[in-house]
């Protein structure tokens, strides 16, 4: 910490370091297949001087540019206001009120934990405004838990700056047994042969790559070969799904602090959220086929502030429990919400028609992809024609299979603070939103729904994904259930049935 | 039970400028593939009936989707709430409180200058989604915009 004029302070000045090293090391990583590949035509003693002087220009530049940014960089943390400013070509100067602060999410990677720094993100929860959130990249590790700490506690709070505070739940290295079965699994597998097809392409052994399989498994039919593939991709999916939960969960623990909910995680890249309490608008309780198998469950936030990002779905800090035992789930979700709401809700199910309108939806695209296949068969060739009514045997049933599981996944209740809505097909996930999160709602349907008397209700709130909804819920049904979830806001637009 | 339609209708004008964006999207899809089609001798059968197929639609969905829609979209103001309808073949029904909005704004793109309208878009703090009223006339707009700014602005709170 290095004190400027009023209060000013730098971030940690390590920060060139981290960014050296990083830099250095990608360059490093991006030079190998150049190297290699260009070693044999231009002699390796000149390939690897062109890296090593490449390297050290990139890593030169970016350390100057990252001293530069961090010589005009500086914030400061007063009684109202968390402020940050850069000075240097670009000028800006962000600032956000501290009674908005809701979130504090501490994050740092290997390098930066070895130079002893953090990144700090100070969230408001605001999702409209410019100065939604401050990032302080970085600061000392001790400053960033200070900071962490201080932020979010609030005037009348009387606990002590050193009590860790009530652990919720904590990591049993049993749950790992939940990590193969999820979808990262296939992924990590599939990945793995593209890594492997890339990387001998960078040094022009494909064709050698292929000689060895073929010599290996030289005795096997095309299916043997397959399977082998098949189980070689299996298992390195299993051991790199399980090496990721070692990464993301090594050290995981939730707990209250200051009734703020602090959730921590991580082995080589570290990060530990706080939330402030009066964010929480509810949990879900995510259900993926596999783990729902295994009687299983993961616990997620449903807070104001943290968008809903498609991208990186499962390693969000939203997860506030892994894939754990149901029991645990159901703890975890009882402390977080003060209630059993999302576990002992008793869930209404939507009516009959919901379900033949998703058999309908998985006989239709079974019968376009089957009879594309077909009428492509029927001018190119029989083969095709062949693997029409092969896949149309085996799609039906998983069509109507899958339509059923949708159907039963559907739900809504209300519990005492909450109401509970449940949807998902393979992933069922059941919410529960605090019924004074609710700030509108929005119910459509299309045309087919209104023959088969059915809406969709969605509960819109400032929380997570903005709404919750309640698919194909019978028209009565839905519009009941929305005017006791939040009594008076949908009252004076409903009329009696004509 | 059901929802009652919101008492206002947009401005009878919103259906000539939903028709007229119809009419110009025609218009681009005729300009383009006949074009194309006096250019390129050998497509040219296939170019014009891909020119008929989309004219085949094209037409009737400039006509019957604006007249739909119009009798669709409705507005409506309480002490409490903005509740919207939108949409023809699929609807929707909005609803947000006073309490819970924003910010106000109002929009026109030039098609919409071009028939003096306006749209008033309400947003509240969720991330799924505005409500937006379409088709109103400049001054309707603009007293609903000061109207329902004048009411959150006396409200308290971030509004989630």
């Amino acid at each position: 910490m290095i004190a400027l004029e009023d209060g000013w302070q730098r971030l940690h000045p390590r920060t060139v370091q981290v960014t050296s090293l990083w830099v250095a090391g990608i360059a490093a990583g991006i030079a190998v297949p150049f190297v290699l590949g260009f070693a044999s035509a231009a002699g390796l003693g000149l390939m690897l001087l062109i890296a090593a002087g490449g390297i050290v220009l990139v890593t030169g530049i970016a350390a100057v540019a990252d001293l530069m940014r961090w010589r005009h960089t500086a914030y400061r943390v007063t009684d109202e206001r968390v402020e940050v400013r850069y000075s240097w070509v670009l000028h800006s100067h962000r600032s956000v009120p501290r009674d908005r602060v809701r979130t504090v999410d501490l994050v740092s990677d290997p390098v930066q934990r070895m130079f002893g720094v953090a990144k700090l993100k100070i969230g408001t929860g605001q999702q409209t405004s410019e100065s939604s959130h401050v990032t302080l990249d970085p600061v000392g590790k001790a400053e960033a838990e200070v900071l962490r700490r201080e932020l979010l506690r609030r005037a009348d709070s009387t606990e002590s700056a050193e009590s860790d505070g009530d652990e919720i739940s904590s990591l049993s290295w049993r749950w790992i047994r939940y990590a193969p079965v999820s979808v990262t699994t296939p992924i990590l597998g599939a990945a793995a042969f593209g890594a492997v097809m890339q990387v001998s392409e960078w040094f022009q052994l494909q064709g050698a790559v292929f000689t060895t399989v073929r010599d290996l498994f030289g005795g096997l039919s095309i299916i043997g070969l397959i399977a082998v593939l098949v189980a070689a991709a299996i298992v390195v999916g299993v051991i790199g799904s399980l090496g990721l939960f070692v990464e993301m969960w090594y050290g995981y623990s939730l707990r209250r602090e200051d009734g703020n909910l602090v959730m921590s995680r991580g082995l080589l890249n570290t990060r530990s959220l706080t939330l402030e309490r009066s964010r929480l608008r509810g949990v879900e309780v995510v259900e993926p086929l596999g783990v729902r198998v295994m009687r299983a469950a993961r616990v997620d936030v449903i807070a104001t502030g943290m968008r809903h990002r498609a991208e990186d779905e499962n390693t969000d800090p939203k997860t506030l429990l892994p894939a754990a035992p149901f029991d645990v789930a159901r703890r975890v979700a009882a402390e977080v919400l003060g209630s059993e709401a999302a576990t002992a809700t008793a869930v209404t199910g939507h009516p009959r028609a919901a379900l033949w309108r998703r058999v309908r939806w998985g006989l239709y695209s079974v019968l376009a992809f089957t009879g594309l296949l077909a009428v492509l068969g029927l001018l190119l060739t029989d083969v095709l024609l062949h693997l029409a009514w092969i896949l149309a045997v085996v799609l039906t049933p998983a069509a109507v299979f899958l339509a059923f599981e949708s159907y039963r996944n559907l739900g809504h209740g209300l519990a005492e603070k909450h109401l509970v809505a449940r949807f998902g097909v393979g992933s069922r996930r059941t919410a529960a939103l605090l019924r004074s999160g609710v700030i509108g709602w929005t119910i459509s349907s299309s045309p087919f729904q209104r023959r088969a008397g059915l809406v969709t209700v969605k509960a819109t709130t400032a929380a997570s994904r903005g709404a919750y909804p309640a698919y194909d819920v019978g028209l009565d049904d839905g519009l009941r259930f929305a005017d006791e979830a939040v009594p008076g806001l949908l009252t004076p637009f409903l009329e009696p049935r004509r | 039970m059901r929802l009652r339609p919101p008492t206002n209708m947009v401005d009878p004008r919103a259906k000539r400028y939903w028709m007229a964006g119809e009419a110009i999207s025609n218009g681009v899809v005729t300009l383009v593939l006949g074009l194309l089609a006096f250019l390129i001798e050998p497509a040219r059968p296939w170019l014009l009936l891909a020119l008929g197929v989309a004219l085949l639609i094209g037409i009737p969905y400039m006509i019957i989707m604006p007249i739909w829609r119009f009798r669709v979209h409705r507005w409506e103001i309480t002490e409490d709430a903005v509740y919207t309808r939108s949409g023809w073949l699929w609807q929707e029904w909005r609803i947000a409180p006073m309490s819970r909005i924003q910010t106000v704004d109002t929009k026109r793109g030039p098609l919409e200058q071009a028939y003096r309208l306006s749209r008033v878009t309400v947003t509240t703090a969720s991330a799924a989604g505005p409500l937006t009223i379409k088709g109103l006339d400049h001054e309707v707009a603009a007293d609903l915009a000061e109207k329902l700014t004048e009411v959150t602005q006396a409200n308290r709170g971030d509004a989630t």
